[in-house]
């Protein structure tokens, strides 16, 4: 079966197989574009009872067929191509069953070619397990001890510019060899292992790792210091994903028949339409995908994607985690009343154990609030250390550069450069008022000047960028106007200053007319009506202490667009946002800013 | 909703378990088909390949990596004393020379030219699978272990610590409600499972685990207990692996939580016996829970209680349920009605509830994830 060119597909199915859920979409072309018509979803059946993920996918194609009135399946098969008004035009899948992709990765030096090699393996939608460098400290025995403990899906071996010195790789290709590594699924098969390395060196690798692993070899993806060359690397880890991890889990050889297009990682499909929409509109994006396991936060700065996974950072399964990562207090401190430690403790671990549960009073749903604005905060953390320049470069520099401090290696993300902050994820998307959405990613990536924000409506990223790939304008249509929701712009000035004194005054002009003007002191925030699809220009002075995007007291002038919440000015502070410090003043604080954004309901 | 209710812990009088037992890797079996075998007993037997060691011995000999092969003084394959001589510079007239000692008791296993280092390998790792109930071999897998049947009162608890062990059941409280109390503690618990009703502090772990008691089961635990009985916050719910030398299995969760009366009146009924126990958890998908199995073994046990773990059917009316979030986390009832509408909650959030009937005759009304069955 070919893929249908994409002006003879009227209509398509998505699914996406996560770990929990299988959820699927169908969309369908109605005069000139493309919109969703349904969603239905099922739980995943890759484990026992069931063992064939395609149960889970026709059970939520079931459901769509209910809701939309439409038979698509055939059989126990989707019908592909429609006819006569029966099945879908296109069928593609996305898969993150089974924990997704996990994989270690290799490399030389720890922050140039295992960096690149993490961020290839990253990029490809991979869960990386551990890095392991020549460098990164750990004695030999202790490295092959590490191996042997994790079994990951397939390992990434690079290292070494190409001409360079070929000993260190031969030192990691013995480890690897020597620690005999086995499989994660299936003990009846080898080790898929990728070498992305010094190209002098493949001879070495081949003599030691052929035997042992099922070894692809594949271009250097440092080729020279001053270049990463991902692409190849990523496109092997794909293609294996689907040959080896895939194929070896249950019912995949089934539903890889049914799709036209390999089956993508989930997190790859997200990153996939973040990129497309960035390109398309000429932004610098992030990203975010909080789940119950893991969060995910991609960007887009200066054209270049990041993804990066926090593997034990999540709502659910991991959220005792965030416990241990961040502390108690800075869980605590964003908790708008007074909570014993020992109750917090309890409650966490309480959810751990049992990560279906809902919050049903409104003190669980502030605290489990809190909780997220940590784990996005470490998550992006995280990110921000990793998308970087390349390490290692020297930079010419001329007596202008003299005072700017940049260096090699520093990060590529800028919160005053970011034009859009997306969320998705149970706690994001669920959230029950979209405010303590807007509010949460406010607080955990602290955007600076103006900022558009929006959440995914329904968790659709992944199937849509999987089909960004085959069909690009039904993709980006559906996202659009379907997927994202807008919550609209946040305007944070950045300084610091005292309480209620001025910090800015902007001035709204709404394109349907109207306008308005506000003052607002530093340590509070305001409100202003913008609807969805509304836009306006703002005039914002701030005061001479304050940057909003002209420099330290000058004036700004921009257009806005709006959303369910509106404008959002954030006057309580950047580099550096500091909460009181008295327990007491904090709770005070929290509850006045949680008044002003009208963001939970009255306690009865 | 994908899931109409969370799917309880079992707690049964009576029930047929088979447990599988297999080796990490292929090794030799030693019970066969039809074999009676007991919990301690070894079913299946492996050697894992030692640790690897390397040794960079043109560094240290001072040689290029491509000469290394001529300074062996054993060759590769030979087995190797620690402090043993193994490779030596040839030197000045054979002044001078330096000598690579072997820092393990293992063999040389191989050499690079271009690194210049030697492999070398600590003796295999011998690895032995018990049969970890007692019970009747129903299938062997050749080279991998068996799987052994067993029929037996079991219970799983919410969350566990440490591997698998077992000993006699023996009641440290006389009440479900009860703590358990450091002061209780005497050698007369050494080997034993011992039964606490609401709550365990990290005191009583410490003696107990120092007395050679080889499980705890009770109703809840503090997390700061938790935390400083293990050294460190728990960050992710996959346990089992804690070498503290004492299991912990909790019932109800986090906090003081009086234990189910089902679970206390069925471990009382098992006081004296012989239980397998596993505080193995792994709450991701194909969740794990801690376990206590109490074999038969020929004698009549307790009566099977309503149903089995193997027919569990969805929520209905009546149904024994536990309430898994505040705020009226770990109370028990029964379901009184399923409204099929969504309702809203305090949090303005829309979803399916239940209404429960608790013991004591009140009610209250909760959305259907926070419940759970108790089954068996």
């Amino acid at each position: 079966m070919s893929i249908p060119s994409p002006d003879g597909v009227n209509t398509i199915l998505a699914t996406d197989c996560g770990s929990t859920t299988t959820k699927a979409i169908f969309i369908e072309r109605k005069g000139d574009e493309y919109r969703l018509i349904v969603r239905g979803e099922a739980p995943t059946t890759v484990e026992a009872p069931f063992e064939d993920v395609t149960k889970g996918v026709l059970n939520a194609v079931r459901e769509v067929e209910e809701l939309a009135g439409r038979k698509i399946l055939d059989d126990e098969t989707i019908m592909t191509p429609a006819r006569n008004g029966e099945g879908v035009d296109l069928y593609v899948s996305t898969s993150s069953a089974g924990g997704g992709l996990q994989m270690m990765v290799f490399g030389v030096v720890k922050t140039m070619t295992a960096e690149s090699a993490q961020r290839a393996a990253l990029g490809a939608g991979a869960i990386v397990m551990d890095v392991i460098a020549s460098n990164d400290g750990r004695l030999p025995y202790q490295k092959i001890k590490r191996i042997r403990q994790l079994r990951p899906d397939m390992i990434l071996l690079s290292g070494g510019i190409d001409g360079g010195t070929t000993a260190h790789v031969a030192e990691l290709a013995e480890l690897l060899s020597a620690a005999d590594p086995k499989a994660r699924l299936g003990a009846g098969y080898l080790l898929p292992v990728i070498y992305a390395g010094n190209k002098d060196a493949r001879d070495i690798v081949r003599e030691r790792l052929e035997s042992k692993t099922a070894l692809v070899i594949t271009d250097n993806l440092r080729p020279v210091l001053e270049r990463e060359n991902l692409g190849p690397a990523r496109m092997q880890i794909h293609d294996l994903f689907m040959e080896h991890v895939m194929a070896h889990a249950p019912g995949y050889k089934k539903l890889m028949e049914w799709t036209l297009v390999p089956i993508m990682p989930t997190p790859a499909a997200v990153g996939r339409i973040i990129e497309t929409i960035a390109r398309e509109e000429s932004m610098q994006v992030i990203g975010v995908d909080i789940g119950g396991a893991t969060t995910d936060v991609f960007s887009v700065f200066q054209g270049v994607f990041n993804r990066t996974v926090s593997a034990n950072l999540g709502m659910s399964y991991s959220i005792s985690n965030v416990l241990a990562e961040t502390g108690i207090e800075n869980i605590m401190r964003w908790v708008p009343f007074h909570v014993e430690d020992k109750d917090l403790r309890n409650r966490i671990k309480n959810k751990m154990i049992r990560p279906t549960t809902i919050p049903q009073s409104l003190d669980e749903l502030m605290i489990e609030q809190g909780i997220a604005r940590e784990a996005l905060r470490l998550a992006f953390e995280q990110h921000k250390s990793l998308a970087v320049g390349l390490k290692g470069v020297q930079q010419e520099r001329t007596i202008s550069d003299t005072f700017d401090q940049t260096a090699s290696g520093e990060t590529l993300v800028s919160l005053r450069e970011l034009n859009m902050l997306v969320g998705s994820g149970g706690v994001l998307s669920h959230a029950p008022r979209r405010v303590q959405a807007a509010l949460m990613l406010i607080d955990a990536f602290l955007p600076e000047c103006i900022t558009h924000l929006a959440v995914d409506s329904i968790f659709m990223m992944p199937q849509l960028g999987v089909l960004s790939t085959v069909h690009p304008k039904a993709a980006t249509e559906v996202f659009k106007k379907d997927c994202l929701i807008h919550l609209g712009t946040c305007i944070a000035p950045v300084g610091t200053g005292k309480e209620n004194a001025e910090c800015v005054k902007v001035r709204l002009e709404r394109e349907k007319g109207g306008s308005e003007e506000v003052s607002v002191g530093f340590g509070h925030m305001k409100v202003l009506a913008l609807g969805v699809a509304e836009s306006g220009r703002v005039v914002i002075n701030p005061s001479k202490n304050f940057d909003v995007g002209a420099g330290h007291g000058k004036t700004f002038e921009t257009k806005v667009e709006g959303g369910v919440v509106g404008l959002i000015i954030d006057c309580r502070g950047r580099r550096p946002f500091q909460l009181p410090s008295s327990a007491e003043e904090r709770v005070r604080k929290l509850n006045e800013w949680n008044t002003a954004l009208n963001m939970y309901p009255e306690r009865k | 909703m994908a899931h109409a209710y969370t799917p309880g812990v079992t707690v049964t009088a009576r029930t047929k378990l088979v447990r599988e037992r297999r080796l990490p890797l292929a090794g030799t079996v030693l019970a066969k088909v039809g074999d009676q075998v007991k919990a301690e007993q070894v079913v299946a037997r492996t050697e894992l390949p030692g640790n690897v060691q390397t040794v960079n011995v043109a560094n240290i000999l001072s040689v290029l990596p491509e000469d290394v092969g001529s300074t062996l003084t054993k060759p590769v394959g030979s087995p190797l004393n620690e402090g043993e001589v193994f490779a030596m510079s040839k030197g000045f007239f054979g002044l001078f020379t330096s000598k690579c000692k072997s820092p393990i008791n293992g063999t040389l296993e191989s050499i690079s030219n271009i690194t210049g280092q030697a492999i070398l390998r600590e003796p295999p790792i011998p690895v032995e699978v018990h049969a970890y109930v007692d019970g009747k071999v129903i299938e062997a897998m050749e080279r991998e272990g068996v799987k052994v049947e067993t029929e037996c009162s079991f219970l799983q608890g919410i969350f566990g610590i440490g591997g698998e062990t077992w000993g006699e059941i023996k009641l440290q409280v006389g009440k479900s409600d009860e703590p358990l109390d450091v002061n209780s503690l005497d050698a007369g618990c050494a080997g034993k499972i011992l039964v606490g009703g609401s709550r365990v502090d990290n005191a009583f772990l410490e003696k107990a685990a120092s007395l050679g008691v080889r499980g705890v089961v009770v109703g809840g635990i503090d997390d700061k207990d938790l935390r400083q009985f293990l050294g460190y916050d728990l960050g992710v719910a996959i346990t089992g692996s804690e070498e503290k030398g004492i299991s912990l299995i909790i019932t109800e969760g986090f906090g003081g939580m009086r234990m189910a009366e089902k679970t206390f009146s069925l471990l009382r009924s098992l006081e004296g016996r012989k239980a397998s126990m596993s505080g193995v958890t792994q709450i991701r998908a194909g969740v794990m829970r801690p376990e206590v199995i109490v074999s038969m073994d020929g004698r009549t046990g307790p009566s099977a209680g309503k149903g089995s773990i193997f027919s569990s059917s969805g929520l209905e009316v009546g149904s024994a349920i536990r309430v898994i979030r505040e705020p009226h986390f770990g109370r028990l009832g029964r379901v009184a009605d399923l409204p099929p509408e969504l309702r809203m909650l305090e949090t303005e959030a829309k979803v399916r509830v239940l209404e429960v009937e608790f013991e004591d005759g009140t009610k209250a009304v909760m959305p259907r994830a926070n419940v759970e069955m108790i089954e068996g």
